[in-house]
């Protein structure tokens, strides 16, 4: 039984669909990869399993139970989003840590706002997790004084902390200098070791090629083309998988 | 002659209303301005409209004109006066000082970047503690300075009391002046100085506080 199963996912702005009919699933403690070219509809796809876009139709379900499904939109309660957003987490390209709060306050905010646990275990939880992404000796730091490879590290920890499903990446490298992605990919592969599922968007090629259990490549909208990620990288089947790889790993 | 402490005395009578102007309008005002920003933000497309339109039209009238207007328009409609001088000064002042900092904190709610409402959606909190745990310490940081502005030109401001016969701190020192006194209008000057010179130890030290973090 998959623990996600993506059906038919159809999302416009205005009169452009950029989600033209997306179907995947992904098992427990699968690492799924994400590529293709830009503007393809990867964040939105993302967006669409966060809730923080709603695809007009198509079904999002987890472990056989469907949570979503666009064709009943209307009916769901404010309440019933955030219970179900809670399945998934999102990494952001752009951290979006909250400034005014520090490196153990930005973590433990949510948990503590939601009450998924005692406060104390909400610290020791968080505690665990920045031991987790090696950053123990910066709890007090605020997010200001760190470095976008620390941001990113910090944000990973935020996302696990109320312990979601699935834990989805958009570009979690893009906004960082080059000497900085290492520590991030590398917290990324730790976590795919300790079979965190996770959905993970990406322009790192080798990253993806070594973590992924399964990738999928993305073209205008529509799944081009899935497989593992030998068969993807190795030989692909569709041309502009071929392709797009070409291009990008030259 | 009269006296220093005279003079003083009366000054300090005076003083009394332009402190009292200034407090109980900026505690009437700053709720209220969040509440009109929120309505001028409002996803009810009429209700922006109509609140744009109120707070453009406050903003591009005299503040003058809007106290004597509160003191007689309501009595000459209803044929028998309706506010005090006083309360007429607080209502015209409240709704004036409330639309400009109205302004202030929607320009700042308005900059703060999606990126972070959107951490805390996904992060399964509601609305309201997105907005008090999240974006308003970050628009208070952002709005002080524009603020500081706001508060040191209403403490001027008061002294448009005088229009309708309240005995403010300028007026006071001006009744002097038909004695033959200049010199209470330069002490009043002092206390103005004194007034704004706090003000500004105050946002200072807030703005120190608030250093510790950039948004
Ligand atoms: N809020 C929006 N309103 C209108 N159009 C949008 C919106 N968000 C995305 N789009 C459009 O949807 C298409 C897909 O965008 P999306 O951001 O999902 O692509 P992407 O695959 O993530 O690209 P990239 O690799 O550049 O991040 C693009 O054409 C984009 O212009
Ligand atoms: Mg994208």
């Amino acid at each position: 039984m998959p623990i996600l199963e993506v059906k038919n996912l159809v999302k416009s702005f205005g009169k452009t669909e950029v989600l033209k009919g997306i179907d995947f699933s992904i098992e427990k403690g699968d690492v799924l990869s994400i590529i293709g070219s830009s503007g393809s509809g990867k964040t939105t796809l993302l967006r669409c399993l966060n809730f923080l876009e709603f695809a007009e139709n198509g079904t999002i379900a987890i472990n056989d139970k469907v949570i979503y499904d666009g064709s009943e939109k209307a009916k769901m309660s404010e309440q019933y989003i955030r219970e179900m957003r809670l399945h998934f987490g999102l990494v952001f390209q752009s951290f979006n840590l909250f400034p005014q709060y520090n490196v153990l306050k930005n973590i433990t905010l949510a948990p503590m706002l939601l009450k998924t646990d005692t406060p104390e275990n909400i610290e020791k939880h968080a505690l665990e997790l920045l031991e987790k992404v090696g950053l123990s000796d910066k709890l007090s730091s605020y997010p200001c004084e760190l470095s976008g490879g620390q941001q990113q590290r910090v944000a990973i920890a935020r996302a696990l902390a109320l312990s979601p499903d699935i834990l989805c990446f958009d570009e979690p490298t893009s906004a960082l200098d080059p000497e900085l992605t290492g520590e991030v990919l590398k917290v990324i592969k730790q976590l795919a070791e300790h079979d965190t599922t996770m959905i993970i968007v990406t322009h790192e090629m080798n990253f993806a090629r070594e973590v992924s259990d399964k990738v999928i490549f993305m073209d205008e909208g529509v799944i081009a083309e899935q497989g593992t990620a030998k068969e993807l990288f190795e030989n692909p089947k569709n041309e502009r998988t071929a392709t797009f790889i070409n291009t990008i790993t030259k | 002659m009269m006296g220093f402490w005279e003079v003083t005395l009366s000054l300090i009578g005076g003083l009394k209303y332009t402190c009292l102007i200034f407090a109980l309008t900026l505690v009437l005002a700053l709720p209220l301005g969040l509440v009109i920003s929120f309505g001028s933000m409002s996803k009810f497309k009429p209700l922006g409209y109509v609140v744009k339109t109120f707070v453009w039209i406050i903003r591009g009238v005299p503040l003058m004109l809007q106290v004597i207007i509160f003191f007689y328009v309501p009595g000459f409609l209803l044929g028998t006066p309706v506010l005090s001088r006083f309360a007429s000064v607080i209502a015209a002042f409240v709704i004036n000082y409330a639309c400009y900092f109205s302004e202030i904190y929607r320009g700042g709610i308005e900059s703060i970047a999606k990126g972070q409402y959107e951490a805390g959606q996904v992060l399964g909190m509601t609305k309201s503690q997105i907005f008090f745990k999240i974006i308003l310490m970050q628009v208070v940081k952002r709005i002080l300075a524009p603020m500081s502005n706001e508060v040191i030109t209403l403490v001027k401001d008061t002294a448009l009391a005088r229009v309708i016969m309240i005995v403010e701190v300028i007026q006071a020192a001006q009744n002097f002046a038909g004695y033959g006194l200049m010199w209470p209008l330069f002490y009043t000057a002092v206390f103005y100085l004194a007034f704004v010179g706090i003000l500004t130890l105050v946002f200072g030290y807030f703005e120190k506080k608030l250093s510790y973090y950039k948004v």
